[in-house]
């Protein structure tokens, strides 16, 4: 099984509760055993990605990193739909 | 009266049946469910409900918010987005009560505040209604404050049920996980 997305969603600028919203939205395309990667400025979406990926079944939390773009700090979210 | 072995299997028989369709019951009460009152109509109380409500329905919740009284302005497509932020009464804003009652500090109040939001990136709360919406959260409106309010319910935003009252919301609730009045 590979991690490696198949779709981004790109949430960067979006306060609570949309990187989750969108997050929920975009995996309903996906199919079993594809990876989608959310890109999050919100820091709180860190813990809320997190929370929302455990209380969901069939979605699995695959990793989150931090990178940065122009500065700013950008949330990377794995989330695979098993 | 005795009973007999026959009886005895017939009735674990029984039982086992039971017990296994109340497993498999267990098994598809996996949808969790909430339900909301909303009653407030001011911009801060639109707020809550709204994104409670969109995030529940994010992790596939069944999720009903019932709206009475000042919360059908938050559904009403003449006032969603319009509602004010009352400056009286609010500890936090930075002016005592009585240069908050002069005319016109509700509409400052409230154009901070939109400011604000804006700043912040944070969703309107008209873009949160939508979302809600098109995530499947059921938005009431209570049939008996529309009409006591004078509302007319031609005049909600499109998805919004009508028609609804108290044993409505009381019946979901019931049955709902998680229960909130805002």
């Amino acid at each position: 099984m590979t991690d490696t997305p198949t779709e981004t969603v790109d949430v960067k600028g979006e306060a609570c509760p949309m990187p989750v919203v969108k997050t929920k939205q975009s995996i309903d395309d996906l199919d079993a055993g594809e990876v989608l990667e959310v890109l999050a400025t919100d820091s709180g979406s860190v813990s809320d990605i997190d929370g929302w990926a455990a209380g969901t079944p069939g979605v699995t939390l695959v990793d989150q990193t931090e990178t940065e773009d122009d500065g700013e700090t950008v949330y990377v979210h794995r989330v695979r739909v098993e | 009266m005795s009973t007999t072995s026959s009886e005895a299997s017939e009735r674990i028989a029984q039982l086992e049946a039971r017990i296994e369709e109340l497993e498999a019951d267990e098994g598809t009460e996996g949808e969790r469910s909430m339900v909301i009152v909303a009653t407030q109509g001011t911009l801060d109380m639109a707020y809550p409900p709204l994104i409670l409500a969109s995030t529940a329905a994010a992790f596939d919740w069944d999720v009903t918010v019932f709206h009475t009284f000042w919360g059908l302005d938050i559904l009403h497509e003449d006032h969603s987005s319009d509602l004010q932020l009352s400056a009286v009464g609010n500890p936090s804003m930075p002016m005592p009560n009585a240069v908050a009652a002069l005319p016109g500090m509700d509409r400052l109040a409230t154009a901070m505040m939109e400011r604000k939001i804006a700043d912040n990136d944070v969703a309107t709360v008209e873009e949160l209604l939508d979302t809600s919406l098109e995530m499947g959260v059921e938005l009431q409106a209570c049939q008996m404050t529309i009409d006591l309010m004078g509302h007319d319910e031609e005049r909600f935003h499109d998805g919004v049920t009508v028609g609804v009252g108290a044993a409505t919301a009381l019946s979901r609730m019931a049955d709902a996980d998680v229960q909130l009045l805002v």
